[in-house]
């Protein structure tokens, strides 16, 4: 239950050089700077480049090495391009069942109602692309590429070409697919946002090489990455929805590890969020604080010490049985309280973020 | 308004040499603009400057180039003799020879702008979705560039009515063989018969107006509901 991707491309100023292997389920999210091979990536993956001498395995089935060459057409693939590429002279009902009908019926598995329901497009079927809004026709693009039933969804940054709103409007979908459709995603993004709120799996890329890959949590707590030196260094905890607290309109989220209290959530109890804590949110104590208004205090060890974005700061990451969180605090805090590896400390969370 | 039985006939054998022109042309001139749409090799310019020489060149050096050639002692003309054909001046295949070259720029151009707008992302999306190089030509890219093939036929078909040198220089002016309207006309003229020349002028006029004026309405309606699958 693998993808292996070796692809090495020359192009004058720019070189991939990638090899590569990712789990071939959930969501894996080939992050970074514009210009770092992603797009180039996932070209070849979908054969749309052709990189002479590269190896792609899918699953156990060959789509490329030496010998071999599957094209485009006959790789069991959907892709879902930056700016929506509906077929201007199709309606959108036309455009979902372009795939659909080149798609043997014996590797049919997904459903047309299904489809429709999970992208809340029944409304739009009969229109024309030109008649559909940015985040709409995304949402068709989206239906056309899953009716092919791919056994990989390619995904370049399909929201980068959306403002604010359209996004917030599409990532839902986007969960739900996560949720509920078991295709693995090979999903591009320069968003840290995104990455924190789809992904399971982190392939960052610079230069066109790959710097790290890893489990999304895993590879966010981790100091010796560039991720680690930006504004928004920070982790992401996934989480069940453990209380709801009627008096106070608090919810409780329970992870291993401990918990934290968030105001009021509409799921429902047993549900799963995800939610990120920056470090710059987080501070550290020797001793548990009493007499403070920060509710959410997780005793944690300290397991690294690392330089920060400043020469002011320090980063912190520290573990809760399995749970990684991020500490930003100054060097002189660090000094004071003496802080080093092995050290049991509570973390004081002051703000989390929800990212559904 | 009488019209002559000759005249009829230069009328008939203009429509018949442009539907028959035009319809070749199309068919030969698709696979050459996609190859002209899409190719990067850098010879293409020379090319792209061959077909457009027609547009430059005055029609008679076209018809005097294409006589000797297609004549009883050019290259072609001698092949068709020696296979028992004939060779092809002063007759009606010689005539849609010349109309074909002549109105060769204005079926390649339009056509291979038409596949060059489509770009390349829409294929790459069409092959995404399952479908090969040809399903992909034949789905996407013809039914996109609709409005190029309607532009090229109309202007292949009005430029093929209008026109004069290369036919004089190819096909003579055989009465009720190679005589067409544009001929005729002058032929009248000549004669100091300006009420037939009239008439047909008038024809040809209408005709070429209302042409144009439907190629234009259908060109509107297509951007505005496109075509069903």
């Amino acid at each position: 239950m693998s993808i292996e991707m070796r692809f090495r491309v020359d192009r004058g100023g720019f070189a991939l050089d990638v090899d590569l292997t990712v789990p071939a389920r959930g969501v894996t999210a080939l992050f970074g700077r514009s210009g770092s091979g992603k797009t180039t990536l996932l070209r070849c993956v979908a054969g749309l480049e052709r990189a002479a001498g590269g190896r792609l395995v899918v699953d156990g089935a060959v789509w490329q090495d030496a010998r071999s060459f599957l094209p485009t057409h006959k790789r069991p693939l959907g892709y879902v391009f930056q700016e929506a590429s509906l077929f201007p002279h199709l309606d959108a009902a036309a455009n979902m069942r372009y795939g659909l009908r080149r798609t043997p019926e014996a590797e049919r598995r997904v459903g047309w109602d299904e489809v429709v329901e999970l992208l809340g497009i029944g409304h739009l079927l009969d229109r024309h692309p030109d008649a559909l809004s940015g985040g709409e026709r995304q949402r068709v693009a989206l239906a056309r590429a899953l009716l092919t039933s791919p056994r990989l969804l390619l995904m370049d940054e399909p929201l980068s070409a959306l403002d604010h709103a359209r996004k917030q409007e599409i990532l839902p979908y986007l969960e739900r697919l996560h949720d509920e459709l078991d295709i693995p995603v090979l999903y591009v993004s320069h968003s840290p946002d995104e990455v924190a709120r789809l992904a399971d799996h982190v392939v960052l890329m610079e230069n066109g090489r790959v710097v790290a890959s890893g489990g999304l949590s895993a590879t966010l707590a981790r100091l010796d990455l560039p991720l680690a030196l930006s504004e928004d260094a920070g982790v992401v905890i996934e989480a069940v929805v453990g209380e709801h607290d009627a008096h106070y309109h608090l919810s409780r989220l329970d992870f291993p590890g401990g918990s934290v209290f968030v105001a009021r959530r509409p799921e429902a109890l047993g549900a799963r969020l995800r939610f990120r804590v920056h470090a710059r949110d987080v501070s550290l104590a020797r001793e548990r604080v009493e007499g403070t208004s920060i509710t959410n205090l997780l005793p944690a060890r300290v397991a690294e010490i690392a330089d920060a974005d400043t020469p002011a700061h320090v980063l912190v990451r520290l573990e809760a049985q399995g749970t990684a969180v991020l500490a930003r605090i100054t060097r002189r805090s660090l000094d004071q309280l003496q802080v080093t590896p092995g050290m049991q400390m509570w973390a004081q969370i002051k703000a989390v973020a929800l990212l559904s | 308004m009488q019209l002559s039985a000759q005249d009829l006939t230069a009328l008939w054998i203009t429509f018949k040499l442009a539907a028959v022109s035009t319809a070749i042309l199309i068919v030969i001139c698709t696979p050459l603009a996609w190859w002209l749409a899409h190719t990067r090799w850098r010879g293409k310019t020379l090319i792209e400057a061959v077909v457009a020489l027609p547009l430059v060149l005055p029609p008679t050096v076209l018809g005097f180039y294409l006589l000797l050639l297609l004549g009883p002692r050019g290259t072609v003309g001698r092949f068709f003799d020696e296979i028992g054909v004939g060779h092809l001046a002063f007759t009606f295949t010689g005539l849609v020879i010349g109309s074909m070259i002549y109105s060769l720029p204005f079926v390649v151009q339009p056509i291979q702008n038409a596949f060059a707008a489509t770009g390349q992302r829409m294929m790459e999306t069409a092959a995404t979705l399952r479908a090969s190089p040809l399903d992909c030509f034949l789905t996407v890219s013809l039914p996109l560039a609709r409005r190029g093939f309607l532009t090229a036929a109309v202007l292949s078909f009005a430029h093929t009515l209008g026109e004069f040198g290369v036919i004089i220089m190819v096909g003579g002016n055989i009465p009720g063989r190679t005589q067409v309207a544009s001929i005729a006309i002058f032929n009248h003229v000549e004669a100091l018969d300006f009420a037939a020349a009239h008439a047909l002028s008038a024809i040809l006029v209408v005709l070429a107006f209302s042409m144009l004026i439907a190629v234009y309405a259908i060109n509107r309606r297509f951007k505005v509901v496109g075509v069903a699958q």
